[in-house]
């Protein structure tokens, strides 16, 4: 049987998140009454004109830089012509042959999975370009009638296109999950995808394993969420893999992505055949972006995940695997930076942000800038373990008090009376008459059995009620059963 | 009180000789008396002006009056004006009231001048003669028979007739230099980008330039004075410094005032094509400008043949995407009944656009349609370059270039509504300074036949001012732009 390999770009619509629109001073607030944030320029009254967003262009610069890509220092603006009721000019403003974003690249981390181990991959970007977003017809607000709201007419965004570099749908998965943690590192979009403030169309093909002909691609639109994209590439490139198979063709089509069925269909022909009549638009200049233009942002630019994570591993001594999976996001990245400032260790630190915290976040679907225990309250919390005031186990009761906002850590420990027992004398009281009422175990000691060792000193941790230090009972009764 | 100049209409303001809204009434009488067989405005509305005219007179009492206060405009029914039927001259526009105002509507209110409505036009400013215009042909003043040019056709005749103190106009191809020509009155077209773009309604993005329409250069600079400057509205509007185009006017008197100055005389615009009796009338104008002390060049401008079926690729190709708003959807004329989406678009467009639009609509997604944009549309931009180009090299020889406005005078309604192109070389002369972007006038220069002839000057980028003297100099010692047509009085 023939192997198949399948072969993945990806465009992904990014909204900038500028205060107004790309080219009027029309606000970008998501979810207002339909048409209040369209002004003459969003709703293309005769005679308006586009002026372009500086804010919109220092997103795009800040992309590119964080990408490592050529920024053009002169890119064009171009109108793409066709007819749809939710676009008001009957054409769209964007960039064709000019981009201001040129070539660049991203590093991904795809995961382990069944048949394989996690690895890394750079992902080549071809463009960023920028462009208007169009409005949104609304179907049955009015009985039997299709509306249209303006409001995201306008709606800077940048599209971001990959070289079809990527192979399968968990790279592809693992793609869009980079780019949108950068894109939210950088500052440039909300991340939002329920909103629609990060869509991706993938165009999905497929060739003979070892093969250089690309296959006949469909485009899946409008994907807004990493669960649908993963179903929707596994489908698409097992129906064209199939298709194949049986002696038939891939026709080039747009294919929408039905989370219900999980199945991909296309688009009817009519709605794709397109000619965009692409020309510069002579209402706007060509945009140019300097040096200077360039160092500006630069200087306002967020250290990098990469930039930080090479640096966690340094300065704090980090496996690769928590330094990446601690620049996340920027959030976490920042709680960490403050928990450690606060005076935690790295190593514990990052355990615990990474452990218990992410899995209380998780479970509550919340992100960290959410957290009820602050990095503060956190790094408090480690203090009392590293200097024995409390033990692990107990340090897990603290962090649940906290997280439901019963107060300070010093408090707490008080309050539930989970201070450790560091005082030799008393600890050597009770491991006597652990010995006393154990003699049994004490033999078995005794005849070589390791295990008893261990049956002993937890006997000593239940007869503290959990308060002794772990060590100390260790090393003292290590010593009276060798004496 | 019809034939006078604006300063004169300043003065007699000033001087309380007459009031705004007895100078304006006067203008409002003679519409109502000529228009209806003139046709030249499409919008009146008699409260508005009127208000605008006790404002002025207030703004006069008040000791604040600027230099075109409580003068009544006639304006080219392009410029969106807030509360104004604003129509572009197309059945698509024709319910639309405009909920803004164009930066040019804006300019005339800050200094408080007075609106007295809006003027016919070819639709979308597509023609040469205003027989596009969904609502009927205008009058030529000088020949009922004949037609005022276009596009600026309405606001042309309005001036000639004298049923405004002046007019605004825009120029694509020389919708306001032809008309200029064939109704005897001096009209600018500026640098590309001197005057904003915002709320006039586009025809072809990066040739159209709005306007003065006057009797004299001198008028047309005072109105230059209130028109020009950077709008941030506009991306395309030139960020150059505030000028005073009436600042060396005066100098233009004596013995010689243009002494030192070059003209360059394009033997291309001289050649085939042109009128027997324009020719005449503009040769005795570049001998009067000699007398003025003005030395003669002979320059070639060697594209101007290809500036036509250059400008016939741009201009509708960007016309076919600027109109492309006019959907039937948001605002305009929409087809009473329809199947569908895509059925309600065919007819509503259908239905709303003249022939010439649609003619042009198609010619311009032609040209940008995959496969042949290359051949069509870039070909044509890079002849557009070589078009600036010999502007650049002949302003190396000469200071003001002169010719012709157009080819021929007044040509009778419906002579060339069936022949499209025979109406596109009526631009022949005018679209290469369109294309290159560089400002052009036309000024009256005599008669041939009873019918007005207007001479050309096109001057170097920014150079207004010294075209407008060029101009005043020659008023000075002619009485061309005085001339009224027989009737109107």
């Amino acid at each position: 049987m023939m192997e198949w390999e399948v072969v993945i770009g990806l465009e992904t619509h990014t909204q900038l998140k500028t205060n107004t629109k790309i080219f009027s001073g029309a606000s970008t607030t998501y979810g207002a009454e339909p048409n209040t944030q369209a002004c003459e320029v969003s709703i293309a009254l005769p005679g308006v004109l586009p002026v372009l967003n500086k804010e919109a262009v220092e997103c795009a610069i800040k992309f590119g830089l964080a990408i490592e890509a050529e920024i053009a220092p002169r890119s064009v603006f171009a109108r793409k012509n066709y007819f749809y009721p939710d676009l008001p000019k009957g054409y769209q403003i964007s960039q064709f042959e000019l981009p201001v974003v040129g070539k660049g690249k991203l590093t991904i981390q795809v995961p382990a999975s069944k048949n394989t181990e996690a690895y890394e991959k750079v992902i080549n970007i071809t463009r960023a370009h920028l462009e208007e977003d169009a409005g949104k017809s609304v179907h049955g607000a009015v009985e039997g009638m299709s509306g249209i709201d303006l409001n995201r007419a306008g709606t800077p965004l940048l599209e971001i296109v990959t070289e079809p570099d990527i192979r399968s749908a968990a790279e592809a998965v693992a793609y869009a999950k980079k780019l949108h943690e950068l894109v939210q590192w950088i500052g440039i979009c909300d991340g939002n995808m329920q909103e629609g403030s990060f869509r991706c169309d993938v165009n999905v093909s497929v060739r003979p394993k070892d093969t250089e002909i690309l296959g006949t691609r469909r485009e899946i639109k409008n994907l807004n969420s990493f669960k649908f994209m993963q179903q929707a590439i596994e489908y698409e490139a097992q129906w064209q893999i199939d298709t194949l198979e049986d002696g038939g063709k891939i026709q080039q089509a747009t294919v929408l992505f039905n989370p219900d069925t999980g199945e991909t269909k296309a688009m009817r022909s009519k709605e794709e055949a397109n000619d965009y009549r692409y020309f510069p638009d002579p209402d706007l200049l060509p945009l140019e972006v300097t040096e200077a233009d360039k160092a500006r942002v630069q200087a306002n630019m967020p250290e990098l995940p990469q930039a930080l994570q090479a640096k966690f591993m340094i300065e704090y001594q980090l496996s690769s695997y928590d330094a990446n999976a601690l620049t996340a996001s920027k959030s976490l990245a920042d709680y960490f930076v403050s928990t450690v400032q606060a005076g935690a260790e790295a190593k514990p630190a990052a355990n615990w942000i990474l452990g218990a915290l992410s899995a209380k976040l998780n479970a509550e679907d919340k992100t960290v800038l959410q957290s009820p225990v602050s990095a503060r309250l956190l790094a408090a919390l480690l203090e009392r373990v590293r200097d024995n005031t409390i033990s692990n186990n107990a340090a897990k009761q603290v962090f649940e008090a906290l997280w439901a906002g019963e107060g300070e850590v010093d408090a707490i420990i008080e309050a539930k009376g989970l201070k450790q027992e560091s005082d030799t004398g008393a600890i050597e009281a009770i491991i006597d008459e652990v010995l006393a009422t154990n003699p049994a175990m004490v033999e078995e000691f005794k005849a070589g059995k390791e295990k008893a060792f261990n049956a002993l000193v937890g006997q000593c941790m239940k007869a503290s009620k959990g308060k002794a230090n772990p060590a100390q009972v260790n090393e003292i009764l290590k010593k009276k059963l060798n004496s | 009180m019809i034939n006078q100049s604006l300063k004169q209409y300043s003065q007699m303001l000033a001087n309380k000789e007459i009031s705004s809204v007895e100078l304006t009434q006067t203008f409002l009488n003679r519409i109502a008396k000529h228009n209806p067989s003139i046709n030249a405005y499409i919008a009146l509305d008699e409260a508005k002006t009127i208000a605008q005219a006790k404002a002025a007179d207030n703004k006069i009492a008040s000791g604040k009056a600027q230099a075109l206060t409580g003068i009544p405009f006639a304006q080219k029914d392009i410029f969106c004006a807030n509360g104004w039927k604003t129509t572009c001259g197309s059945k698509m526009l024709a319910n639309f009231t405009a909920p803004y105002d164009a930066h040019v509507i804006n300019q005339f209110d800050a200094v408080g001048a007075v609106n007295l409505g809006k003027t016919n036009m070819d639709e979308f400013a597509m023609g040469s003669s205003n027989e596009t215009s969904y609502f009927g042909g205008v009058k030529n003043p000088w020949d009922f028979d004949r037609v005022p040019g276009g596009s600026s056709g309405g606001s042309a005749a309005a001036v000639a007739a004298r049923l405004c103190a002046a007019a605004t106009g825009t120029d694509t191809g020389g919708s306001i230099r032809q008309p200029a020509s064939l109704c005897g009155f001096t009209g600018l077209k500026p640098t590309y980008g001197l005057v904003s773009r915002y709320g006039m309604i586009a025809f072809a993005s990066s040739l159209d330039q709005a306007g003065p329409m006057a009797k004299s250069a001198e008028d047309c600079a005072l109105m230059m004075n209130v028109m020009a400057g950077f709008d941030e509205r506009d991306s395309t509007s030139l960020n150059h410094p505030k000028e005073d185009y009436t600042r060396s006017l005066e100098k233009m008197i004596g013995e010689q005032p243009l002494k030192g100055l070059r003209i360059g005389l394009p033997k291309e615009y001289f050649a085939e094509g042109l009128d027997a009796g324009v020719a005449k009338v503009v040769q005795d104008a570049i001998a009067q400008y000699k007398k003025l002390g003005a030395t003669i060049v002979d320059i070639s401008l060697p594209n101007t043949q290809l500036s036509i079926p250059v400008y016939y690729v741009l201009a509708p190709a960007e016309a076919s995407s600027n109109l492309s708003r006019y959907d039937g959807v948001r605002y305009g004329h929409r087809a009473a009944e329809y199947d569908d989406l895509m059925d309600m678009y065919i007819k509503s467009r259908a239905e709303g656009f003249g022939a010439e639009v649609k003619r042009r609509i198609l010619i311009g997604t032609y040209v940008l349609s995959a496969g042949y944009y290359d051949a069509y549309y870039l070909k044509a931009q890079q002849i557009r370059r070589l078009i600036a180009q010999d502007f650049t090299q002949a302003f190396k020889q000469c200071d003001v270039i002169m010719g012709p406005t157009a080819p021929s005078t007044a040509f009778k309604a419906g002579e060339k509504a069936d022949d499209p192109v025979a109406m596109y070389l009526q631009d022949v002369y005018t679209i290469a300074t369109n294309l290159a972007g560089l400002p052009g006038m036309s000024i009256p220069a005599g008669f041939s036949n009873g019918l007005p002839v207007g001479l050309q000057i096109m001057g170097n980028y920014f150079d207004e001012a010294r075209m407008l003297d060029v101009a005043h100099a020659y008023q000075q010692v002619t009485d061309w732009h005085l001339a009224m047509p027989k009737g109107i009085e």
